[in-house]
């Protein structure tokens, strides 16, 4: 719309509207990416003097038995938390939908969990797993909760697990009332004259038509299963003994904790590779999902 | 026929019921005990409180610093979402209305830096900005903020802008109003919609983020609700009561942000996640 004709004129506009945000965005973003970048093929810490030592840290990292533990931990739960936190989602949209009174009401308790920080959800979880189940398990000689969920690395694993489905299901039953909703209702109208049944209209007309939905929820459950921390910090610290320190913790603690920052860094690479792998493959599927639409 | 479609309605309502009941337990939990004393707490953890105490909600709110802490939360929050919105709608305004060739490299490697997650850069960044001296300040946070949200908020602009009509803003700028004008009168108010579904996806993020504030924010007396919460449970994790009534404490401010909002904040998640 607007053309200026002098050079003076282009950097007064671009002073005005973009110069400050693209600044901003350089400095936080794309220059500690690439400080990231020069850290790996280095042992630059960030200051000071530096060698080159071109693909040792990634070596070393990849080396780590530690990193390919932890790598698929991560890929276990989110395999695991992927599909339970997209059944319950779908299980909850349909039962919001179905045409009760108050199903504005259950729908905003179902995303309550979504709301509140990962870390205070993590603690309100601790001491359900520590005192509340042990006690129900100890008075109704319940086996599974007779002792803390927290204390085993198999049971810990699986307390995570039922707390990121507990956060995750209410939004992605959100994404899925809305392709619910988005079904004309001639389509079922017309099955219901059929006489189809309900389990029919749902494996036949419903699902079908609700691609869309899966797809986005299950990339976004994707996304925030491989990259959790927060619950993992506050609910069991990576332990007992470091056996429940997912993907990202374990980014963090290799830094901060044992300050390996050029191994971290070429681990943090790594994470981000696969990352923009996931990313790209959504692209894709997002594409030749409204193909066919 | 109708007795079976009642029974259906009864049965589908006892289900949800059922469910939401599994859902809100541990809050529940939660809040139940906030109001017991240590000893309770331990003998029955499912027990009614004997009495309607706050004595655990006073040495909460005193030892996390709560009234502290909320501030922080306010400040950071809202000055970097404002940040975020103002500058964004800007910055996409101009990419899309001024038809310079190099602002399609900018949007390309905006929208190609979503897919960078914060563990990506979190260690280099620590280094550069612990050497500039900028951590450790609510004021330089906000400033991050604004930097890690850009990129999203610009590009659901940038959708937007491109389907405003030109003709307000020509006539606009007939009558002599200059650009950055044509920009916050004329344009900005159109984009309200786009603004309050960024504003609650950025509220909700970064009013719960730890990961950043932890990196950033040192001091205690910078802290932000999850930091302070964070720091409090791990001192006083055995004296349930205090910790269950500080937990309560840092869920509060967003509940009462979701009774007021509720319309919106479900719209606004459902349109940022289908973008």
């Amino acid at each position: 719309m607007y053309n200026e004709k002098t050079w003076l004129g282009k950097l007064k506009v671009f002073g005005l509207f973009a110069a400050v945000p693209l600044f901003v965005f350089f400095t936080v973003v794309i220059l500690p990416f690439l400080a990231g970048l020069f850290m790996t093929l280095t042992n630059w810490t960030g200051t000071g003097s530096y060698e080159f030592t071109g693909l040792s840290n990634y070596v070393v990292a990849l080396r780590d038995s530690v990193f390919w533990d932890s790598m698929w931990l991560t890929l276990k739960y989110v395999l695991f938390t992927l599909l339970l936190t997209n059944v319950l989602g779908f299980g909850l949209a349909l039962l919001v939908t179905s045409g009760l009174r108050s199903q504005n009401f259950f729908r905003a308790g179902f995303f309550t969990p979504n709301l509140i920080g990962g870390i205070i959800l993590g603690f309100v979880w601790q001491f359900i797993f520590t005192r509340v189940l042990v006690y129900l398990g100890t008075e109704f000689n319940l086996g599974i909760f007779s002792s803390s969920w927290l204390a085993d690395p198999g049971t810990a694993f699986w307390s995570l697990v039922v707390v990121g489905v507990w956060q995750n299901a209410g939004y992605m039953m959100l994404i899925y009332i809305a392709g619910l909703t988005g079904i004309s209702a001639s389509l079922t109208e017309a099955a219901n004259l059929d006489g189809a049944s309900y389990w029919k209209q749902l494996t036949r007309i419903r699902i079908p038509l609700m691609v869309p939905a899966f797809t986005i929820s299950l990339f976004l459950t994707l996304q925030r299963s491989f990259m959790v921390y927060d619950t993992n910090l506050s609910l069991t610290r990576g332990g007992p003994y470091r056996s429940t320190e997912m993907i990202a913790m374990h980014v963090y603690n290799e830094a901060f904790v044992y300050q390996n920052y050029g191994p971290g860094q070429a681990k943090a690479f790594v994470l981000f590779l696969i990352v923009a792998l996931i990313a790209i493959l959504q692209v894709r599927a997002m594409k030749k999902v409204e193909v066919e639409a | 026929m109708m007795s079976g479609k009642t029974g259906k309605r009864i049965l589908l309502f006892i289900v949800s019921l059922l469910f939401l009941a599994v859902f809100i337990f541990p809050l529940l939990m939660i809040f139940l005990n906030s109001m017991k004393s240590r000893l309770d707490i331990v003998r029955d953890p499912l027990g009614l409180p004997t009495e309607l105490s706050f004595v655990n909600y006073k040495e909460a709110y005193m030892t996390m610093n709560f009234s502290h802490a909320l501030m922080n939360s306010v400040i950071v929050t809202v000055l970097s979402v404002a940040l975020i919105i103002v500058l964004s709608a800007m910055l996409a305004y101009f990419l899309v209305r001024w038809n310079w060739k190099i602002n399609n490299y900018i949007l390309m490697i905006l929208v190609s830096s979503m897919i960078i997650p914060f563990q990506a850069v979190m260690i280099p960044f620590v280094s550069i900005f612990g050497e500039l001296n900028m951590l450790n300040s609510k004021w330089w946070l906000a400033y991050f903020y604004l930097g890690f949200g850009l990129s999203l908020a610009t590009f659901m602009y940038h959708g937007f802008v491109k389907g405003v009509p030109k003709e307000l803003e020509e006539a606009a700028l007939i009558d002599g109003a200059g650009k950055f004008r044509v920009f916050g009168q004329v344009v900005f108010p159109i984009l309200k919609p786009i603004s309050t579904t960024l504003a609650i996806l950025d509220v909700l993020w970064i009013w719960n983020d730890f990961l950043l504030p932890s990196l950033v924010l040192i001091s205690e007396e910078d802290r932000t609700l999850p930091l302070s919460t964070f720091y409090f449970f791990g001192k006083y994790t055995s004296d349930y009561g205090v910790a269950m009534a500080a937990l309560v404490l840092s869920i509060i401010p967003v509940i009462i942000f979701y009774l007021f909002m509720q319309k919106q904040i479900i719209q606004g998640v459902v349109e940022g996640a289908v973008k």
